[in-house]
């Protein structure tokens, strides 16, 4: 193996050993890096990195513009969330269950809104995510705790995840979850599948001609990626330690298309990447926001003009500017996902 | 029966606003093909222009600068964002994605992001009697606004050149343009029409709601869209018709069931009318 195949595996055994690092970044972090602080931002990161890459096996590998995926990260997250709390399992029990029935809840909405194509399928996905959004803000049947969410019950956790001196476990958590969905997406593009899903992002009518049901395959990715999204709830739950309707608003979906839109759809570390420098950005700009002037307070005014720009000088996002760098590319023009009429 | 006389017509209010907002995302989408994420902005948008113009111009004076806040916006953003990605329809919904986030960003750190009281004038906070049942007039001044507002549209694609070249647009943009005609002006038209509606949309929510806020527009524009999917995109007809069948079912089934079931009903419709007839009520004909 040369040293280029190499060093994604050496990122992630640095990224572990972080939380027994004690120096510190003056200006990116806040204390040391093995802070909880720290640890629990750069969590943050990682997991929305994750997510990102996840959606991206939607928008930039299928090309369906999806506007309802975070349902299925509220799925996960309230999923987990109720079992622990309300029902009293513990967490190994509530965490597949709830990954379980994000991924069947995929499979429904996914079966009825890929009915149609095209901008109609991002109207449908949107809806449908509205209808979860409403469910947990209006606390129907008293599960979801309404506006204020649902805090968890921490004695449904292990004991080694409970307390801010246990963040680092939480934090590997992330990062597993992080390596686990890009293995995934690595997988699923690399294989046969990925290629008709390629296929189906830039002409569908090409691969129906070929024989092979493009409806089926759109499913596939629908569903598998629901089901990533289900599982990032559950690490979202455990992290914050419970949970609240922004995890199932339009807003979120929003946000993973602006990650995966700055990052580069469809390139290999572009919507982690993307992901994980949001959220910091996120973070960040609302940390220092009280010294900005003006409009520069809010940091969606400033992502959300970033992203407009991106969309107008670096469509191909900030990994489609250094393609050569990245090996195993398979698809070159892939920033405009093609719909079907 | 006053119950059911009073849930229909602020059902029909309701209906009156979701067509508002709709009209102008089904024409846009008819003809250009743009899905425009910050038309609930425009809407915001005249909100604030009547919140600020009302206490200076009066009412009619304040829904009119309402109008044209929402028309100026619209075009200008068609102009500016829209109109360099032509034909490049992702490209243009992400644009208008990015535009209400920021939009509604510029909004909270100008105004804040709390609720204001909107300056509503008196006469429309009381109630009518209507076959028994005590309505209250904001309900009607919607229902009044969205019809005025249709049958103005219809009059306007059917008698006028510009709604001739909208409808053949709809139907067939290649050929409309293959006749010499430039469609992109037409865009603009359309863009700057939708605008006007959502800006009137606008003015008529805060009286509706008696408050405003730099989100008001976003969380009225998903069921814009389910009326927009339902009716049909592109058409007017379809868009009123699928107006009214959400409002009136949402009002009727929250008063009945429990809150928020009618907003799941509303998403019901769509998911049934989606399996019967995918291409909507109306299917893609401005008419």
């Amino acid at each position: 193996m040369s040293v280029k195949r190499l060093w994604p595996l050496g990122l992630v055994v640095l990224l572990a050993v972080l939380p027994y690092c004690g120096f510190s970044l003056p200006g990116i972090f806040d204390g040391p890096v093995n802070s909880p602080g720290t640890l629990q931002l750069l969590a943050l990161c990682l997991l929305f990195g994750g997510l990102a890459a996840g959606y991206d096996l939607l928008y930039g590998r299928t090309g369906l513009l999806s506007f309802g995926h975070a349902l299925f990260v509220g799925v996960g997250a309230y999923g987990a969330n109720v079992l622990i709390t309300k029902a009293g399992l513990p967490l190994w029990l509530a965490a597949p269950a709830a990954i379980l029935l994000g991924t069947t809840v995929a499979a429904a909405i996914g079966a009825v809104s890929l009915r149609v194509t095209g901008i109609a399928f991002s109207m449908v996905t949107l809806a449908f995510a509205q209808v979860g959004a409403i469910l947990a803000a209006r606390d129907i049947g008293g599960l979801t705790g309404g506006d204020e969410g649902l805090a968890l019950d921490v004695s449904g956790l292990p004991g080694g995840l409970v307390g801010v001196v246990n963040t680092y476990k939480i934090y590997w958590i992330a990062l597993a979850y992080a390596v686990i969905v890009m293995l995934i997406v690595q997988r699923v593009v690399s294989s046969p599948t990925g290629r008709v899903l390629a296929g189906l992002r830039d002409d569908e009518r090409r691969v129906g001609v070929l024989g092979l049901p493009p409806y089926a395959f759109k499913l596939v990715s629908f569903v598998l990626a629901g089901a990533l999204a289900a599982a990032g709830g559950v690490v979202h739950m455990i992290l914050v330690q419970g949970t609240d309707p922004t995890v199932t608003s339009t807003e979120l979906t929003l946000s993973f298309l602006v990650m995966v839109v700055l990052g580069g759809p469809a390139t290999k570390y572009g919507p982690l990447l993307g992901g994980i420098v949001y959220t910091y950005l996120d973070y960040r700009l609302t940390h220092v926001a009280g010294s900005l002037p003006g409009p520069l307070k809010q940091p969606l005014f400033v992502l959300g003009v970033i992203f407009i720009l991106a969309v107008y000088f670096f469509p191909k996002g900030v990994g489609g500017l250094f393609p050569v760098k990245w090996p195993a590319r398979r698809s070159q023009h892939a920033a405009e996902p093609v719909h079907g009429e | 029966m006053s119950t059911i006389v009073l849930l229909t017509l602020t059902g029909l209010g309701l209906a009156g606003l979701y067509f508002l907002i709709a009209a102008g995302l089904s024409l846009v989408f008819g003809l250009a093909d743009v899905l425009n994420f910050a038309h609930g902005w425009f809407l915001t948008v005249g909100a604030y222009a009547a919140y600020w113009a009302i206490p200076r111009v009066g009412f009619a004076g304040g829904v009119l600068v309402a109008v044209l806040a929402g028309a100026a916006t619209a075009a200008l953003v068609e102009l500016v964002m829209i109109r360099p990605l032509y034909q490049r329809t992702i490209s243009q919904v992400l644009v208008t994605v990015g535009l209400s986030l920021a939009g509604v960003a510029l909004f909270q750190a100008l105004f804040s992001p709390d609720a204001r009281t909107f300056p509503s004038p008196s006469w429309t906070e009381g109630v009518v009697t209507v076959l028994g049942a005590r309505v209250p007039v904001k309900s009607l001044v919607l229902v009044v606004g969205a019809v005025v507002v249709l049958a103005a549209l219809l009059a306007f694609l059917r008698w006028t050149r510009y709604g001739l070249i909208i409808r053949a647009g709809v139907e067939n943009r290649e050929m409309v343009t293959a006749l010499g005609i430039d469609v992109r002006k037409a865009f603009t038209l359309v863009f700057a029409i939708g605008g006007a509606a959502a800006g009137l949309a606008g003015a008529l929510s805060g009286i509706a709601f008696q408050s405003i806020a730099p989100s008001g527009g976003s969380s009225l524009l998903i069921f814009a869209f389910i009326v927009v999917v339902i009716g049909g995109m592109g058409s007017i007809t379809g868009s009123a018709v699928a107006a009214v069948a959400v409002g009136l079912l949402q009002q009727f089934v929250n008063y009945y069931g429990s809150a928020g079931m009618g907003d799941l009903c509303a998403v019901a419709l769509l998911a049934a009318v989606l399996l019967l007839r995918p291409q909507g009520i109306a299917g893609k004909v401005a008419s």
